[in-house]
């Protein structure tokens, strides 16, 4: 008996496709890299959700939930170098607006 | 003995309601709506909190007759929340005795400071967020206390000390106070991670030897009851030891306990009634509530009650010297604040041999909230007080801008007196009956040593609120003889209502010193500090009234019958193995008496010298500074702690990084750049080789290959949101393509279909 289990599997696919769209929306839109780290989190999130979802519901078994693991671990991993890469952005370019750091232009 | 009651939810969902309506439309709400949600919602947690604790009432008449049963008890359940392996952790809510005081100490002076909080920081540009803050301070407040199990607690845990960090460094313009926040932040994570470890290691330790995997409370506590035998002796117990202060290490970074105080004087850098909830009534208390919450813990590993007991008196007595000569009128509040906080150890940790203890210092919790709360919204009302009444320059938290503030502000002057006398322990006020009987629960539970550091303290506290009261409310007022208010009052524009106390709108960079943010020009009204609005006075009121009438709750054996303890005794069940400590030598109503005359004397005398020092003789205190210059110095500087933490952990720190960054410099880019060496001299030979043979057949294909070029460079712009939507557009392809491939079948039957056409 429990909260989460009356829910069937698409109801979670649904939640975790909003969020993987609003990071999505919130990478391809946003000019703040720091914005736009925030959205990559929201699209590693939906894989999360994905993951537990599916350990859940689909059979194989503890290894979602070890995998969500996996990648909180790896996400805060991410944040921490690409916080350090914004720093360095913002360093050299005074701003971190991604479209004015267009140095590496053909 | 449990019942249900969904509705217990309504409790930390009212102010968690709050905090999504004042940070999704505060703004749009504006400040009298923002401040009224922020409000509302407290004060029907508060009801909600009310009518569990009455239905509680009611089931503990029944108790009596089947003590057996466990405590009474409102439970209510959303199901799993994790459910992983052996792990499995119900999102669900539990309000006993012990719950429901918590409850109720955190919604109803949660409210009182939300009422405060009104007055207090109008005009700010960030109010509704301010609000925001403060209620979801109160929504995890309340998981924390009524969460039914030891993971639903850590999420609360966790989440009020994001708050603290959030309202510590609420005015973050200011490097000083964002430093604050983040030093509360990280001393936190070095206490999160002994809890951490203890909470890891009760599991493993219960589940292993008793077969109970659980972290839920009511489970954990019959398990224990069932099982003491097995979990008191050999190397469970040890376990069990090791757990209990692993926790304690946890406690001991929200409490604010050696060796992990070193924040909570530096919050005080957040607005003055964050103080008043979260650093003195509520989040610091947090870690008493988990050892009592865990007093099953205690109770059969001793020895972590004996390190509770004996680092907590050794806080008191620790923060209590520090506090003697701080100037800074919230400083010294901070420092009481740790070491009030040091009693409250000591009494649940003296709790593990006696349970009456437990209750001693939850006891404590509630009268410090109320006294402690008051004396901190009292130094909010001076502080705003002066705020509009000293130049801009002069630090309106500074002891030495103060005085004769009695006739000015009458009712802070009262309502801080008698938060005063509660705190320095005069009968009858609640102070005097909470803290004397810890110190009663320590001497008859045989800890004379550990009785006589809390008497220490006791005289030591005396002396620095009454230190305290008398520069700050008596004497001649010295924030600035008329010439500075003449000055103050020719630089602004003259002709505004001087009774219009309202705050100037203040811009978004504060400079007051942790706390207020001046308007840019000094206040028009730029007089002698004036009595606040009702807002905020009301408050102090009701909590004075509180500080002086809780005692009666808890009355000293001798006196009559102990209310809040028979509140209290099904959760602190007693566990012990061993007999009962020896009650003969320690335990008379005669050595009562003594006691409490002793300690009434230890507070008398504190408040004595106080006033021989700052009244009848003003000259003596420098004097004695000076004499004593060297113990001064190391007080004034608060014994060094943070210099020595600065020079034995953040610069070693720094230095392994540094360390790291030398070999990464050196060793791993020598790496790097050798393998670049030998490259260029690979490219050196094969350049030779292109520029004469190969050059010749490529050129052509070159030429070809740029006009092309020309076009494609168009695509590389260096805008990673350009690649980001052509990469979206790839795969869109991608995936259309698998699609058509994989509907082949369909589409070729369609074209054959359309051929004969």
């Amino acid at each position: 008996m429990s909260l989460f289990q009356h829910y069937p599997l698409q109801h979670y696919l649904l939640v975790s496709a909003m969020l993987f769209a609003a990071g999505l929306y919130t990478v391809l839109t946003r000019r703040n890299a720091v914005s736009i780290l925030m959205g990559v989190e929201l699209i590693l999130n939906a894989a999360n959700v994905n993951f537990v979802a599916f350990a859940r519901h689909g059979g194989i078994g503890i290894r979602g939930d070890v995998f969500v693991v996996f990648t909180i671990v790896l996400a805060a991993a991410e944040a921490a170098v690409a916080l350090a890469i914004i720093l360095g952005i913002y360093r050299n370019f005074g701003t971190t607006d991604v479209d004015r750091t267009d140095a590496l232009n053909g | 003995m449990h019942h249900t009651a969904s509705w217990l939810w309504a409790v930390p969902l009212l102010p968690l309601a709050g905090f999504a309506v004042n940070l999704f439309l505060g703004r749009r709400l504006g400040p009298v709506a923002a401040g009224a949600v922020g409000c509302a919602s407290v004060l029907g947690a508060f009801a909600f909190a009310l009518l569990a604790f009455l239905r509680l009432r009611g089931f503990s008449a029944d108790f009596g007759s089947e003590p057996s049963a466990g405590p009474p008890a409102l439970v209510a359940g959303l199901g799993d929340w994790i459910a992983v392996g052996n792990v499995r952790a119900r999102l669900g809510l539990l309000a006993d005795p012990l719950s429901a005081v918590m409850s109720l100490v955190v919604t109803g002076v949660g409210f009182l400071i939300h009422l405060y909080s009104t007055a207090y920081m109008a005009g700010d540009a960030r109010f509704s967020r301010y609000f925001a803050f403060l209620n979801l301070f109160t929504a995890l407040m309340l998981i924390l206390v009524l969460g039914d199990n030891l993971l639903l607690l850590f999420l609360g845990w966790e989440g009020v000390g994001l708050c603290s960090y959030l309202l510590i460094g609420f005015w973050f313009e200011e490097t000083k106070n964002a430093v604050a926040g983040m030093k509360a932040f990280l001393v936190n994570r070095v206490g999160d991670f002994g809890f951490t470890l203890g909470l890891l290691l009760l599991f493993v330790t219960i589940g292993t030897t008793t077969g109970a995997w659980t972290l839920d409370f009511s489970t954990l506590q019959e398990t224990f009851a069932e099982q003491k035998d097995v979990l008191g002796r050999g190397d469970p117990r040890m376990l069990l030891s090791v757990a209990g202060i692993l926790l304690f290490i946890g406690a001991c970074g929200k409490s604010a306990q050696i060796p992990l105080y070193v924040w909570l004087p530096d919050a005080m850098a957040g607005p003055t009634p964050v103080s008043a909830l979260i650093h003195a009534a509520t989040m610091v208390t947090a870690g008493i509530y988990l050892v009592a919450r865990m007093n099953f813990v205690y109770q059969l590993a001793p020895v972590a009650g004996e390190v509770v007991a004996t680092v907590g008196a050794l806080t008191a007595l620790f923060a209590a010297t520090i506090a003697l000569v701080q100037n800074d009128i919230k400083k010294v509040l901070a420092y009481s604040t740790v070491s009030q906080l040091g009693y409250m150890f000591l009494g649940v940790g003296v709790g593990a041999t006696a349970c009456a203890g437990f209750s001693a210092g939850l006891f404590h919790v509630v009268t410090h909230a109320f006294f402690k709360a008051c004396l901190f919204l009292g130094a909010g009302s001076v502080i705003h007080a002066l705020h509009h009444a000293l130049p801009p320059d002069a630090d309106p938290q500074d002891l030495r801008n103060m005085g004769d503030l009695r006739r000015r502000m009458p009712i802070t002057f009262w309502t801080f007196g008698v938060a005063t006398l509660a705190i320095a322990g005069f009968p009858p006020l609640a102070g005097f009956f909470s803290k004397d009987e810890i110190l009663w629960r320590t001497f008859e539970t045989g800890h004379p040593g550990l009785w006589l550091l809390g008497i220490v303290t006791a005289g030591l506290t005396a002396f620095y609120m009454f230190r305290l009261l008398l520069l700050a409310f008596f004497g001649s007022y010295r924030g600035g003889g008329p010439s500075r208010i003449r000055r103050a009052t020719q630089a602004a524009p003259t002709g505004a209502d001087a009774r219009d106390h309202r705050p100037a709108p203040r811009s978004a960079t504060p400079q007051a010193e942790g706390g207020r943010t001046p308007s840019d020009a000094p206040p028009a009204h730029a007089e002698l500090p004036r009595e606040s609005p009702a807002t905020m006075t009301l408050p102090l009121v009701i909590l004075a009234a509180l500080a002086s009438v809780a005692g009666f709750l808890g009355l000293p054996s001798v006196l009559g019958a102990n209310r809040f303890e028979h509140w209290l005794e099904p959760v602190f069940a007693p566990l012990r193995l061993e007999p009962d400590f020896e009650t003969g030598l320690f335990s008379s109503h005669a050595l009562e008496w003594i006691l409490m005359g002793i300690s009434v004397a230890a507070a008398a005398a504190g408040a004595g010298v106080a006033i021989l020092f700052y009244v009848l003789k003003p000259e003596l205190p420098d004097r004695l500074a000076a004499a004593f210059s060297g113990i001064h110095r190391v007080l004034r500087n608060k014994y060094y702690v943070d210099e020595f933490y600065q020079s034995a952990i953040v610069r070693p720190l720094l230095a392994v990084e540094r360390a790291c960054a030398g070999f990464d410099g050196s060793v791993i880019d020598g790496l790097v750049n050798g393998a670049a060496r030998f490259w260029r001299w690979v490219s050196d030979y094969t350049g030779w080789m292109d520029s004469t043979c190969v050059d010749g057949a490529v050129n052509g294909t070159a030429n070809a290959v740029a006009a092309a070029g020309r076009r494609a460079r168009q695509l590389q712009s260096g805008r990673v949101r350009a690649y980001l939507a052509l990469s979206l557009a790839g795969a869109l392809l991608l995936i259309l393509g698998f699609h058509l491939w994989a509907a082949r079948e369909t589409w070729l039957a369609w074209v054959r279909a359309l051929k004969p056409i």
